[in-house]
């Protein structure tokens, strides 16, 4: 594979705190990459060029969020060119290479924006209302300790491989940032499938779904109103037919008793 | 007072160690528990099923990480799978088996009792696991599926596709955060520990800078735990996460805290070779790949000038063309023999100028057979008559599909080439430290009142971990271990009241950790944090205290690693708009880390000087054989090298911990 230069220019939102009266795009012109790189080195040669040139660049260096850079951890986000984790279908950001990119293109760089997603700097946000999510029933509720051996409850291989189509979500936040209401319905069903799939997940199926998306609701978080665009920017090419899923398992959980 | 005593229990084996024990060890009464306070710092794998664990038991526990999210830890990133001495697939596993590879494959350099115990309690964390909703693989007929990894010959590996540490995380935070609903254990998310705080000799807490504000903050507790990973981002190149740092454990280690073999790192024989400067990170190409894939370099050089020059491609070349160097070198293990094995053959063939790719610092990992043999046994189990070539290739293909298909997009997306086509390129990059902070047989450091668990300790694989079992010590260690063990210090500590914050240590402690944060942001100097990281891991670390190392490189390496910190502490420009460091500051938390990078970067060297030998993850070019492989040296060396701090211009103060076999006979390790 060659290695090529080629130069972009950057769109990058800059803001300084949550309420920087100067929050906007600022131009990066004529970065010269290699494309080789991914996206996230690339905003490092951006950060190292401007901590280099300091007088000439006083809002100082870009903040972002990255901490595996090999697609699981969730941490990296960045809507590019408009599309939450950039072009290329189910790929994070940090695992975005600059190979898919040409000389001279523009690239516009910006948050993931939500109600439910507030403001830190630049291109962080604060996503810590998916913790809480997880908190309200994302578990199985068993103690360490005294659990039954591993195979005295055989799982058919398609349910565990279901459940585990659903359990590869990161977390990232993509489908909120995609989605036109800031829905976090893919990031909920996709953990209230994952459990309620199992037999070991089964027995709290009812009243798990009931808290999430009352805790989903608190967050702020929009309506789902099936647009799609989630499972479409899903790094993880989570279905959408979760959704589908939990959407009975709410209904049917209205039926039986809170406790 | 430091305390350095093994404390493994007395009894009339090895078996019976850790059940006697735990049956006499003192308790805590549930309503005792109640009044005490934890702190665990990090929630990866170690951390997050501490602090449920503790949580559950009734402890007031208070939960840090430097992440936005506790299911962000680097223990994420694990991909190949978890071993237990189930025995399920009855290839003769057991718990000694377990136990007796994880000794030899830490070439005889781990504590056996510990390890033992690490064996026995594996069995629980697979149905504990299980029970939280892991979906890991399973059989046809709904049983646990199990694979086989590096340095061992039986199937005890459990997996979840190739991301069993996301499972396993995604399973303990999911405890965890049912504790933290609770009200059990109260979660600091953005929170970096800076400093330990020593009371009348125990550790009663922790300053911590909220990330967020860049305030800085002092909690308090009855006893501290350390869960906060590994170091091998001193090489700045390596398969960890980007914010995985060592400042936790080296700020314990200044105040106290013996720090053990810190040279022991390991080196992953199959990672995606560097590309180039901007490079940021190595990607680990999961160890499972060498059940299915074989490892060549070309036989002769001028095919290898060819290949580098993209002449040739590597399939056009002949079987008989071909060094397939691990079958041939070690026919018992072929290419499965253990990652210091493996990554040192890889490295020798380099040297001699076999390697391939630009750089002629890669080896190929092929599937090209696996593809054949896999299509074959499936075209037979379809009854296919006479299938063709392209047939057999579409069917071979969807069975390694299956069975690595992420690895092999993961590969695709950074390389940009088609491994189910070609072969796959790769060289041996840093990956796990076996050193960290010494423990004893409780997990307690040499302060009193302060444990370490999961990678962070200096743990239980020696010289060298074998694939699949950091995952299983971390969960070891935080749902199984420390739990009990960490009662024997609590159940001294009932009457203890609420630690206050408000006294000088506390005082002293914060001041120590402004100055320094005034310090980097007074310098104002012209070069970045990253480039003094790179310099320091990849022209230094990596050059003289790497894949090999020797007593002149050492000396030399030592010099350079001072010499570089003193240029950093004079020229490093940390960008700014608080002189107190009081914001939202990524740069700054960079800072700090490299800036502990550098004093653990100077004891590696000194650690790997004092040990002349060669063992596990430890090579040193004078102590080897004539064929090159590693040369021990039992009768001087087999003990943990527990490192006391000193000061920075003074050597540290080596303790020996002499380790004793008497279940295991030491042997040279063969795998030929
Ligand atoms: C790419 C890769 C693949 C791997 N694959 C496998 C595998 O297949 N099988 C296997 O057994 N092992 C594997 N390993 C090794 C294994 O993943 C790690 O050793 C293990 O997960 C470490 O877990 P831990 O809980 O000790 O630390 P980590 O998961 O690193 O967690 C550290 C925690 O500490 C926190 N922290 C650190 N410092 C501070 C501080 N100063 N203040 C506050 N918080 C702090 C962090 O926020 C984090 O929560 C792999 C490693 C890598 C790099
Ligand atoms: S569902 Fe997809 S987009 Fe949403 S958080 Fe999970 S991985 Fe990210
Ligand atoms: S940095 Fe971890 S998913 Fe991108």
């Amino acid at each position: 594979m060659a290695h090529e230069n080629i130069k972009v220019n950057l769109y990058v939102w800059r803001q300084n705190g949550p309420n920087d009266p100067n929050a906007g795009i600022k131009v990066y012109s004529d970065l010269e990459i290699n494309t080789h790189m991914s996206f996230l080195e690339m905003l490092d040669v951006l950060n190292t060029h401007i901590i280099e040139n300091k007088d000439k660049y006083p809002e100082g260096p870009v903040a972002f969020e990255h901490d595996c850079r090999e697609g699981i951890c969730g941490a990296c986000s960045l809507v590019i060119n408009g599309r939450p984790h950039g072009p290329m279908q189910g790929t994070t950001t940090c695992q975005l290479h600059m190979r898919h990119f040409n000389n001279g293109d523009n690239i516009y760089i910006e948050p993931f924006k939500a109600k439910a997603f507030p403001m830190i700097k630049d291109l962080v946000v604060d996503r810590s209302s998916f913790d809480k999510i997880i908190q309200a029933g994302g578990y199985i509720s068993v103690n360490t300790g005294g659990t039954p051996d591993g195979n005295a409850v055989p799982v058919p291989q398609d349910v565990s491989s279901e459940a585990m189509d659903a359990a590869a979500c990161i977390g990232c936040g993509a489908c909120v940032a995609a989605c036109p209401n800031a829905s976090a319905m893919l990031f909920t069903s996709a953990k209230v499938s994952h459990l309620g799939l199992l037999p070991q997940g089964k027995t709290e199926a009812a009243i798990r779904v009931k808290r999430m998306v009352s805790q989903m609701d608190n967050e702020g978080f929009g309506l789902c109103s099936n647009v799609g665009a989630c499972e479409a920017d899903c790094p993880k090419e989570i279905s959408i037919n979760n959704i589908a899923r939990m959407n009975r398992a709410y209904i049917s959980s209205t039926f039986t008793n809170d406790h | 007072m430091k305390k350095f005593q093994s404390n493994v229990p007395e009894s009339e084996t090895l078996e019976d160690k850790w059940t006697e024990y735990r049956s006499r060890m003192p308790l805590v009464a549930p309503n005792n528990k109640r009044n005490i306070e934890v702190i665990v710092v990090g929630t990866g794998l170690a951390g997050a099923s501490a602090a449920a664990t503790l949580g559950e038991l009734g402890y007031q526990v208070k939960a840090f990480c430097f992440h936005d999210s506790p299911r962000r830890a680097h223990s994420i990133a694990a991909q190949g799978g978890i071993n237990a001495a189930k025995n399920y697939q009855n290839d003769g596993d057991s718990v000694y088996r377990l136990f007796y590879d994880t000794v030899k494959g830490g070439d005889y350099r781990s504590r056996e009792a510990n390890v033992h115990r690490l064996a026995e309690v594996s069995r629980n964390i697979i149905d504990q696991c299980v029970a939280q909703g892991v979906p890991f693989a399973r059989e046809y007929g709904g049983n646990l599926a199990n694979r086989s990894f590096g340095g061992v010959q039986v199937s005890r590996t459990f997996y979840a596709r190739g991301q069993t540490g996301q499972q396993l995380l995604i399973g303990a935070y999911s405890a965890l955060s049912r504790q933290i609903s609770l009200g059990n254990v109260v979660m600091y998310n953005r929170h970096e520990m800076l400093d330990l705080v020593v009371v009348e000799g125990k550790a009663r807490g922790i300053i911590a800078r909220n990330l967020l504000t860049g305030q800085l903050e002092r909690y308090g507790a009855h006893a501290v735990v350390l869960a906060t990973g590994g170091y091998g981002n001193v090489f700045y190149l390596s398969t960890n996460a980007m914010g995985s740092n060592v400042t936790a454990g080296w700020v314990s280690h200044k105040r106290g805290a013996y720090f053990a073999n810190p040279c022991y790192c390991q080196i992953h024989p199959t990672c995606i070779p560097v590309s180039g400067d901007y490079q940021s990170k190595l990607t680990l190409m999961s160890e499972s790949l060498r059940n299915d894939g074989r490892v060549w370099v070309p036989k002769h050089k001028k095919d290898v000038e060819a290949l580098r020059a993209g002449k040739m491609k590597p399939t056009e070349l002949s079987e008989e063309d071909r060094d397939y160097y691990l079958e041939r070198i070690y026919p018992a293990f072929g290419n499965l023999v253990p990652r210091d094995v493996a990554s040192r053959a890889a490295k020798y063939r380099c040297d001699d100028g076999y390697g391939v790719g630009s750089t002629g610092l890669a080896v190929y990992l092929d599937f090209a057979a696996a593809i054949l043999r896999y299509g074959k046994s499936a075209a037979t189990s379809q009854n296919l008559v006479n299938p063709s070539d392209e047939k057999i290739k579409e069917l071979g293909r969807a069975v390694v599909e299956k069975k690595y298909g992420n690895l092999f997009e993961m590969y695709e997306k950074i390389t940009g080439e088609d491994p189910y086509k070609t072969p796959m390129r790769i060289f041996p990059a840093v990956h796990y430290t076996m050193g960290g902070i010494w423990v004893d047989y409780n997990l307690e450091t040499s302060i009193p009142g302060l444990f370490a668990t999961g990678e962070s300790n200096f743990s239980d694989h020696g010289a060298n971990r074998l694939g699949a079992s950091a995952l299983m010590q971390g969960l070891a260690d935080g749902y199984f271990v420390l739990p009990y063990t960490i009662g024997v210090f609590l159940s001294k500590e009932i009457r203890t009241p609420k630690i206050s914050t408000d006294t000088p240590e506390f005082e002293e402690a914060q001041n120590n950790v402004q100055t320094k944060i005034n310090k980097l942001l007074s310098i104002n100097g012209t070069r970045s944090v990253e480039s003094y990281h790179r310099e320091l891991g990849v022209d230094i670390m990596w050059q003289y205290c790497g894949m090999a190392r020797n007593a002149e490189g050492l000396k030399i390496g030592r010099e350079k690693v001072r010499a570089l910190r003193e240029d950093f502490w004079k020229n490093v420009y940390v960008p700014h708009s608080d002189k107190d460091g009081h914001e939202f500051n990524p740069e700054l938390e960079k800072a700090l880390r490299v800036a502990d990078f550098f004093e653990l970067a100077e004891l590696m060297m000194v650690d790997a000087n004092d040990r002349k030998e060669s063992c596990g993850g430890h090579f040193r070019d004078e102590y080897a054989t004539a064929e090159g492989e590693a040369e021990r040296n039992d009768k001087d060396y087999a003990y943990v090298s527990a490192w006391e701090y000193n000061g920075l211009d003074d050597d540290p103060i080596l303790h020996k911990e002499k380790l004793e076999f008497k279940d295991i006979e030491l042997k040279t390790r063969s795998y030929k």
